[in-house]
């Protein structure tokens, strides 16, 4: 598996507690007391405190001031209309074909099938960059439907249909690479039940295989969200940076750098660190669920009686 | 996970004709036009858009930065996953979720704030730059960016690997007679190489194509701290097309190369089953 996002945690508590009753399978205390503060600094310098900067510097001329520097400048929110509206997009077009996509590689058996998932993965691999680049040469004026385009009129690069195009490339594996998983671990027994009940594909999709899943689906969704709207590279290249039409927040981000804007570039920044705080948050409460879930199952199958 | 026959259940012809077309048109199409537009370059026009000092030191630089950044990656990362599977302290589990920020945080943002703070009068750097630490527009930048990047996928990595260790070979190699050093560097070291080398080389493919934070924190100067995803860039705003995409053809075969790379350790890794 490429990317294992949405790895678990339940073994910790008992593996530590093993471990603790076993002094001899204990490092000593020294070992471990200088590793956990190294671990601690680490983290601390490296992702704690950025986190913090971006909102220190977002608010240092008070909460008035900053959500002037939001409210009062017509690039700002136009980026951030731009954001709103490509993001969304992008994230639908991945679920429709996540969902498709995992339900045909979780559950039925085909030639080429490992090829599939490496063609899914493929985007990790291709830097963002490229990925625009790939798209002005399909779609740009000399691109290759280029006088197609002209000719009906239709403007793909450096507009919006582009951008979402590049997000929607960028952001593709994490929905599918999300579900995967889930469904492997779910199996296939209850959906062969509805099935053989008499359930057709839509009565089986909606209320057997979408309750199964639905944790992990908004989960992949939010991820795909928070890349979506955060996508820098891609969107650089197609959007044309043309200001009020298509730059989005993290591009606006960019343009208020490169004028040393600092406090109004780490105003639109503190927005999106605040969709990454709530993504992280949203992760850890729909894993708590999901556990827990899981467990009222087995509890279920081992009882035979429903809790 | 027994898979069940493709008649039972529905869909099938439904979802691979989706999944197909929505690949083809949204990852096959653009990549062929890609190759085909670099193909009709005639061999002497790739050449001389490849081989020129300034794509050298591109790549030069692009490599430099990312392996070290991978190297530091996978050092950190498979001491934090250590740490945060194996010992109990308080905030672990704050620090745990912690480790996904950088999945979720935008690259504009990482580097807008990471060339802040290692600046002179910045939080870190007024710390660091007095001691000829020099943490903003020096390739330093770009490496520490690079590691913010990366390393999370060698935690995410290694840690699940971790996870399975139940405590019974390390009983096993106590009994055995092997000290606690010796268990975990003859018993439990080899066990998490392979997911070790899987974090570093996902690692690395990310930061070679990383660009969103990277030109936030580096000055971006052809000849010294400029990474071919910057020098694609400056080749487009020039309309350089042709030679825009045979700089890219080479960075995508770098980066096919590392996954095909991770596609075969992780066939060996199931093969000889951990």
């Amino acid at each position: 598996m490429l990317l294992i996002v949405g790895c678990g945690k339940m073994g910790h508590e008992i593996l530590a507690a093993t471990l603790r009753s076993k002094r001899h399978l204990q490092e000593p205390w020294w070992v471990r007391w200088s590793l956990i503060v190294f671990t601690v600094a680490v983290m601390t310098v490296l992702i704690v405190i950025p986190v913090i900067c971006v909102f220190v510097n977002a608010f240092a001329d008070g909460p008035r001031t900053y959500w002037d520097r939001i409210i009062n400048d017509q690039e700002t929110l136009d980026s951030i209309r731009v954001t709103l509206t490509v993001a969304p997009i992008a994230v639908i077009m991945n679920i429709i074909f996540g969902v498709s996509a995992a339900w045909l590689i979780a559950r039925f058996k085909f030639p080429g099938r490992s090829w599939l998932i490496a063609l899914i993965d493929l985007p990790f691999a291709v830097s963002p960059v490229v990925v625009g680049l790939m798209l002005i040469l399909l779609f740009g004026r000399r691109g290759f439907l280029g006088p197609w385009l002209i000719e009906h009129d239709l403007k793909i690069v450096f507009a919006i249909p582009g951008m979402i195009l590049a997000t929607a490339f960028v952001t593709l594996p994490f929905v599918v690479r999300e579900l995967i998983p889930v469904m492997e671990a779910l199996g296939s027994d209850e959906e062969v039940a509805a099935v053989s009940l008499g359930a057709n594909a839509w009565q089986l999709f909606w209320r057997v295989t979408l309750p199964n899943i639905k944790w992990g689906l908004l989960y992949g969704i939010i991820l795909c969200n928070a890349r979506a709207m955060g996508e820098y590279g891609a969107v650089y290249v197609v959007s044309g940076r043309i200001p009020n039409e298509t730059d989005t927040m993290p591009i606006r981000i960019e343009k208020l750098f490169q004028n040393y804007d600092m406090p109004g570039a780490f105003a639109v920044a503190s927005i999106l660190t605040l969709l990454a705080l709530v993504t992280l948050g949203v992760k850890v409460i729909l894993e708590r669920r999901a556990r827990r879930e899981m467990e009222l199952a087995k509890q279920m199958r081992e009882t035979g009686t429903p809790v | 996970m027994a898979r069940v026959p493709r008649r039972i259940l529905p869909g099938f012809r439904l979802t691979l004709g989706f999944t197909l077309s929505y690949l083809g048109v949204m990852v096959l199409i653009p990549l062929v036009a890609c190759l085909v537009r670099v193909s009709s370059l005639t061999w002497p026009q790739f050449w001389g858009a490849v081989w020129t000092p300034r794509v050298r030191a591109a790549f030069l630089f692009s490599f430099e930065v990312s392996l070290s950044a991978a190297v530091i990656s996978v050092l950190l990362g498979t001491l934090i996953a250590w740490v945060l599977v194996r010992y109990d302290f308080p905030f672990r589990r704050f620090f745990d979720s912690m480790v996904d920020l950088p999945f979720a945080l935008p690259t504009a943002v990482a580097g807008l704030v990471y060339s802040s703070l290692y600046v002179e009068s910045g939080w870190l750097g007024r710390f660091l730059v007095p001691l000829g630490i020099n943490g903003a527009y020096s390739p330093l930048a770009v490496v520490l960016v690079l590691v913010f990047v990366g390393m999370p996928f060698v935690v995410r990595t290694v840690q699940p690997v971790l996870e399975t260790f139940d405590g019974e070979m390390e009983e096993a190699a106590h009994l055995l007679g092997a000290n606690r050093w010796q268990t975990f560097w003859r018993v439990l070291f080899p066990n998490m190489i392979p997911a070790a080398i899987a974090g570093f080389t996902l690692a690395f493919a990310r930061a070679l194509g990383e660009y969103g934070s990277v030109v936030f924190v580096s000055s971006n100067m052809p000849f010294k701290t400029e990474i071919a995803p910057v020098l694609i860039v400056s080749r487009l705003e020039e309309y350089a097309y042709p030679e825009a995409s045979a700089i890219a053809a080479v960075l995508l075969g770098c980066s096919f190369a590392t996954l095909v790379l991770i596609n075969a350790l992780d066939r060996w890794v199931r093969q000889n089953g951990t």
